[in-house]
């Protein structure tokens, strides 16, 4: 693993604070469509976090809902290992409906 | 919208934002675009050498990709984006202060509250940029500790007073309209958070200089004392607005490997160009004069002949002797001790709240057992 400490990880700088946590904020833009990562902030906690998200990433109506998530409680993949990790859908052509010959004439498949 | 003497930019007419606009939607389709594409790697991508990891690395931005944050990437691209991105973030939190000067002074409720939102826009695009510097492994305090310590700079134009209402109208003109310049291209950067951050960034900038542009087209057709003022308010922040371009391209130090990286897309006069272009039409349209005697059309070029800055007075304000610095940076530490307590209680409740919540389960673990 070499990937960067994420910034929720990291020492408090030289003020002797500890910093706010970091949260990343997700903004669903519509009704109908999904959540969508927007950035992310630093707040004390989940209301306060909400409360800059709105002010921060919808100024301009840009969203109808928020979600705050604190940054330190997401697990990702790693990039190290990428290509091995997501190796097994690469042969797995049949998965995708263009793998099919279809006969002329038929309809609704 | 407040009062009725609103006039619609759209019908003002600012030929230039609208195509700027267009580059910013164009640089979000590639950036799509550019993600479905396959990287040609050379086979060699499995975890281990360095070259490998380069190699990978070097794809990637040839491809017109977007490098992410937990990519392996060069320790000079991370450190150079680093400062480039805080440096910019510093800039948009510093900038808050010359117009924030004219917040309470504002001619109308509604300058006031435009001036309210386009402040408050300022603030948001620090944010937004912090966010973008900390993802590559710098903490905010960090940040903010080089900004107030005077280890970081800020773009020098903030270091300029803003003297009466009309350097509003100059500095959402100009100096927004240089700044939208500069970070047009930078929509298309190679480290994905801060092209992101750009695209937002560029959207809502172009507002800002619409209001700058409508504030002087108002005051260039009011009274005669207003009309002057206006053209004082060009006189002044026309040269600090030009140099916001850098040094000329024969003295730049970090030009050479920025375009390489792709994080640079165009030379510090190439810029200067495009922006000296646009505003001699636009002054047109203002009905007023830009100061300087050399301005005229080459016909050859196809482009705006001017006089350039002076670059010694851009050495010496970035070097700290601008009319302002220590004001805007004692202002800025002062506000950031202010807010230490701020920074505490909300804490010290966060805190409070996680520990009542944590006993309030351990009765109820009691309880049920």
């Amino acid at each position: 693993m070499t990937s960067q400490p994420t910034p929720a990880e990291q020492t408090p700088a030289a003020t002797g604070r500890a910093q706010w946590p970091l949260w990343e904020v997700f903004v669903r833009a519509r009704r109908g469509l999904s959540h969508t990562h927007a950035g992310s902030l630093h707040a004390p906690d989940a209301v306060v976090a909400l409360r800059n998200a709105r002010d921060v990433y919808t100024r301009r109506q840009e969203g109808v809902s928020i979600w705050v998530v604190p940054a330190a409680a997401i697990t990702a993949s790693s990039p190290d290992e990428k290509d091995a990790f997501f190796e097994p859908a690469a042969d797995k052509v049949y998965r995708h409906p263009t793998f099919y010959v279809v006969p002329e004439g038929v309809a609704h498949l | 919208m407040y009062g009725s003497d609103f006039e619609d930019p759209e019908t003002v007419g600012q030929p230039g934002a609208s195509a700027l606009l267009d580059e910013v939607e164009s640089a979000e389709r590639d950036l799509h675009e550019a993600a479905a594409r396959t990287v040609a790697t050379g086979g060699s991508t499995g975890p281990g050498a360095d070259a490998a990891l380069q190699d990978y690395f070097d794809a990637v931005i040839a491809a017109d990709q977007k490098i992410e944050p937990r990519d392996w990437m060069p320790g000079a691209y991370r450190k150079g984006l680093i400062r480039q991105i805080a440096q910019h973030a510093h800039s948009e939190i510093i900038g808050m202060q010359p117009e924030g000067n004219w917040i309470t002074r504002a001619p109308s409720l509604k300058r006031k509250a435009i001036l309210l939102a386009k402040v408050q826009d300022e603030a948001g695009h620090g944010l937004y940029l912090y966010a973008a510097a900390e993802t590559l492994g710098s903490s905010r305090d960090e940040l903010v500790e080089l900004l107030i310590t005077g280890r970081q700079k800020y773009s020098s134009i903030f270091n300029y007073p803003t003297l009466n209402w009309a350097d509003v109208g100059a500095i959402g003109w100009l100096v927004d309209g240089a700044a939208i310049v500069n970070q047009v291209p930078l929509c298309r950067c190679s480290y994905g958070p801060y092209a992101r951050a750009m695209i937002r960034i560029c959207k809502e900038e172009s507002f800002h200089q619409r209001q700058g542009f409508e504030i002087l087209y108002t005051l260039a057709r009011g009274t005669a004392a207003q009309r002057q003022m206006a053209q004082d308010a060009v006189d002044r922040w026309w040269y600090p607005s030009l140099a916001m371009f850098g040094p000329p391209d024969s003295d730049s130090t970090h030009s050479e490997q920025s375009m390489a990286w792709k994080i640079k897309r165009f030379s510090n006069d190439d810029l200067r160009q495009r922006f000296v272009d646009m505003c001699a039409q636009q002054a047109s349209v203002l009905g007023l004069s830009i100061p300087d005697p050399d301005l005229r059309w080459n016909e050859e070029r196809g482009a705006w002949d001017y006089r350039q800055p002076d670059y010694a007075e851009l050495f010496r304000v970035i070097k700290g002797d601008g009319p302002c610095n220590r004001q805007r940076l004692r202002h800025r530490r002062q506000a950031h001790e202010d807010g230490a307590w701020v920074r505490d209680a909300g804490s010290a409740y966060a805190a409070k709240q996680a520990a009542r919540r944590a006993g309030k389960r351990a009765t109820e673990q009691v309880a049920a057992a």
